[in-house]
């Protein structure tokens, strides 16, 4: 069984003028100690799938269908007390921005003891050890020092890595991690998600990451998913995707970027951008920048094809497939 | 050798802190004391921009490249140095003397979001700037100069009637390129122009950008923080550390053999689709704050090769075989 399992899961916003489908049919797993990459248009839905995988999506979205399996328990009919129980302690967050996290008012150790005690029934002094073991885990320089000090007085990076000690504060099953990265500088970045991999290793702690960065998904992680348009449009090994993606957006956004171009020569691009969710088309959601589309692609929905490895969702990869094991049965 | 576009000299920016004077006394030790407390943005940087080229300037967020920028601009004075544009000192005129270089020298910004007017539609915006520099123009040279500028961007004409607010990130930065050649620059600061979009349409704005260069000779000044699109799109770079440059080279010697050890790191920072793990340079600590600056060589206290000299002495740009100039003194030397 795996650790997490996400079925057909449907996410709305109840807004103005009728409901916003911003996920459809979201189906994905994730093992014990695997570590998953999440990529995809801005707007497609990465942050809405992390967010109700803890059951976390605030009015007015709500889950719409569909089951959050976490060690075979749904999280989406779960009560919001049994909830607690799991949040933060064997699932975990990590956000862009860690003041999303950190209480400016509080000192990293109040905070870290507090949502230590939050769960454990613990003396407040074997919490500061857990606290202070953790900061020493990521690293941070000078840790006992930190427990006094408020987030303020700590660098980006810095507060980065107390994120990360709080989000492995209670040995966690699995850690989500919106963007971890992406408001810090390359050097800091490399550093930090160089840590974060040790010790999802080390703990055996499984990782969902969302990142628009294509390099870091490559480096960090074992399978992907690619998101469009509030739909997983492929899914895989993570370097099977990358050395040869299958759906023309994961083509199309590979290829566009600037180092798989010759210098100074133009870049391929996709034209057009992304539909707002309010108008989604019928049909394949990237029928309108697609190089690939034809009629069928307008009417309906594709549904999965098996590729390797990888789940795409996609008529023309169909159709290539449907080819290729015709010519295969010609042959023989 | 031909005479450079545009040239910084000796460029250094301060940014005050300290606030009025009242805020600046304090009383310590027995005796009242003046305090004062400054950012040093830039802090001596000289570059030459060559006509027809694209400069690049990269670095780590806080090292100073907006500054530069918006040094150049004039949308802020030097604390010290000179900016010269073909020939003539620009950073000192005023009104009506700087008028022919407010023309000639268009930036592009970050935020598409923020550039635009949005109580404009997209004709008024692109009017706007061509009657201000151009008071004696018909209405149908306004017009045809619109509809070309249009054209060569990939606005759709139907567009102009519609406000900024309607359009896509991408779209408006289209708007914004748009709005910059409307004028028929020369020379183009663009600063982080497709850091804030969506990857797909990255690629879109960064073809018009190399597209406009070639088809209307345009020198651009290019900040960024994203090194793939500097190996794609510069001619040179040069890295800023803590308001210095610390090395300056031909794009692809950069690439091929960086010098100056943050250079090396930076460089080996950039998660790349062929890696299976992050196989950085590591560095010591962070980026200092650029309110008390270290001595000597800014990087040293994150430098593997630092010595005592380092701590001393401040390391000047220096040309090195290969032509690249490197501000350090582990490559003077030989160590490095
Ligand atoms: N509170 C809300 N009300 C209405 N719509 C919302 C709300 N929150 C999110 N959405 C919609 O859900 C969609 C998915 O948003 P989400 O934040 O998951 O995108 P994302 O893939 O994380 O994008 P990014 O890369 O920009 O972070 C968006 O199109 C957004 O408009
Ligand atoms: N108006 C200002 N007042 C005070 N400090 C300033 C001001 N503008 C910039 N600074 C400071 O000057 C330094 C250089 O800033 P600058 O914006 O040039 O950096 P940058 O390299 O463009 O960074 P980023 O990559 O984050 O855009 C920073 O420490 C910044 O905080
Ligand atoms: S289903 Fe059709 S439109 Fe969608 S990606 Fe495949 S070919 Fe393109
Ligand atoms: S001058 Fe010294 S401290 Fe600075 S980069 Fe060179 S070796 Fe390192
Ligand atoms: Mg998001
Ligand atoms: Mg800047």
């Amino acid at each position: 069984m795996a650790l997490l399992e996400v079925k057909d899961l449907d996410v709305r916003f109840a807004v103005r003028g009728g409901d916003l489908t911003a996920l459809r049919g979201i189906s994905f797993s994730l093992d014990k100690g695997e570590r998953l990459g999440l990529v995809g248009e801005s707007g497609a839905g990465k942050s809405v799938a992390a967010f109700s995988i803890l059951n976390l999506i605030a009015k007015p979205g709500y889950i719409a269908g569909g089951q959050i399996l976490f060690e075979g328990k749904d999280l989406a009919a779960m009560s919001e007390r049994e909830l607690r129980k799991i949040r933060g302690n064997r699932i975990a967050m990590i956000f862009q921005d860690p003041m999303m996290t950190l209480n400016p008012v509080l000192t990293i150790g109040t905070q870290m003891v507090e949502a230590i005690l939050a769960h454990r029934n613990i003396s407040k002094k074997e919490a500061r050890a857990i606290a202070l073991d953790r900061l020493k885990k990521v690293q941070i320089p000078s840790p006992e020092k930190r427990l006094d000090q408020y987030p303020h007085e700590l660098s980006g990076g810095m507060r980065q890595r107390v994120i990360i000690a709080i989000a492995l504060l209670l040995d966690p099953e699995i850690i989500i991690a919106d963007e971890p990265t992406t408001a810090l500088d390359v050097t800091i970045q490399a550093e930090i998600m160089d840590l974060l991999l040790n010790l999802c290793e080390q703990e055996n702690v499984a990782l969902m990451l969302i990142t628009h960065d294509l390099g870091v998904v490559s480096q960090v992680t074992q399978r992907m998913l690619v998101m469009y348009s509030g739909r997983i449009i492929e899914q895989g090994p993570t370097r099977e995707i990358i050395n040869d993606a299958q759906h023309p957006y994961t083509q199309g956004l590979i290829n566009a970027l600037p180092q798989m171009g010759e210098p100074g020569a133009r870049l391929f691009q996709i034209p057009g951008s992304m539909p707002s969710l309010k108008n989604v088309p019928t049909g394949c959601p990237f029928h309108s920048r697609c190089n690939f589309a034809t009629e069928q692609c307008k009417q309906a929905m594709p549904e999965y094809v098996r590729s390797g490895n990888v789940d795409v969702a996609c008529y023309e990869v169909a159709n290539l497939i449907e080819q290729e094991k015709r010519m295969q049965e010609a042959e023989s | 050798m031909t005479s450079p576009l545009v040239s910084i000299r000796g460029l250094e920016k301060r940014f005050d802190l300290s606030g009025s004077l009242l805020e600046q006394i304090t009383f310590e030790g027995g005796r009242f004391r003046r305090k004062q407390e400054a950012v040093h943005a830039i802090n001596g940087v000289d570059l030459e921009v060559q006509k027809g080229e694209a400069l690049c300037v990269v670095g780590e967020s806080g090292c100073g490249k907006s500054t530069v920028a918006r040094t150049v601009m004039g949308l802020i004075s030097p604390s010290a140095g000179e900016i010269h544009y073909d020939g003539q000192r620009i950073d000192n005129l005023d009104g009506k003397a700087a008028l022919p270089y407010r023309r000639k020298m268009q930036m592009i910004f970050q935020n598409p979001y923020a550039s635009l007017n949005p109580r404009m539609t997209i004709q008024q915006t692109l009017e706007e700037p061509i009657r201000f520099h151009h008071p004696d123009w018909s209405q149908t040279q306004v017009r045809d100069k619109i509809h070309e500028v249009m054209h060569s961007v990939g606005i759709d004409p139907d567009w102009g009637s519609r406000f900024g607010h309607e359009f896509s990130g991408g779209q408006r930065q289209r708007i914004a390129i748009a709005r910059a050649l409307a004028v028929d620059p020369e020379f183009i600061v663009a600063d982080e122009p497709i850091s804030a979009l969506d990857v797909s349409i990255q690629a879109q704005v960064l073809n018009l950008l190399m597209d406009a260069q070639e088809s209307r000779g345009l020198t651009y000044l290019f900040i960024t923080h994203d090194l793939a699109v500097v190996e794609h799109f510069g001619t040179r770079v040069a890295v800023m550390y803590l308001g210095r440059v610390c090395e300056l080279a031909d794009t692809r010697n950069l690439f091929a053999a960086p010098r100056h050890p943050y250079t090396q790191a930076l460089l080996s920072a950039i998660p790349k689709l062929e890696d299976d793990r992050p196989n950085h340079i590591r560095l010591k600590g962070e980026v200092p704050t650029p309110v008390n600056l270290p001595s000597g060589c800014v990087f040293h206290g994150r430098c593997p090769y630092a010595n005592e000299r380092c701590r001393q002495e401040v390391p000047q740009l220096i040309a090195t075989d290969g032509g690249t100039q490197v501000a350090c003194h582990a490559v003077e030397e030989g160590r490095l």
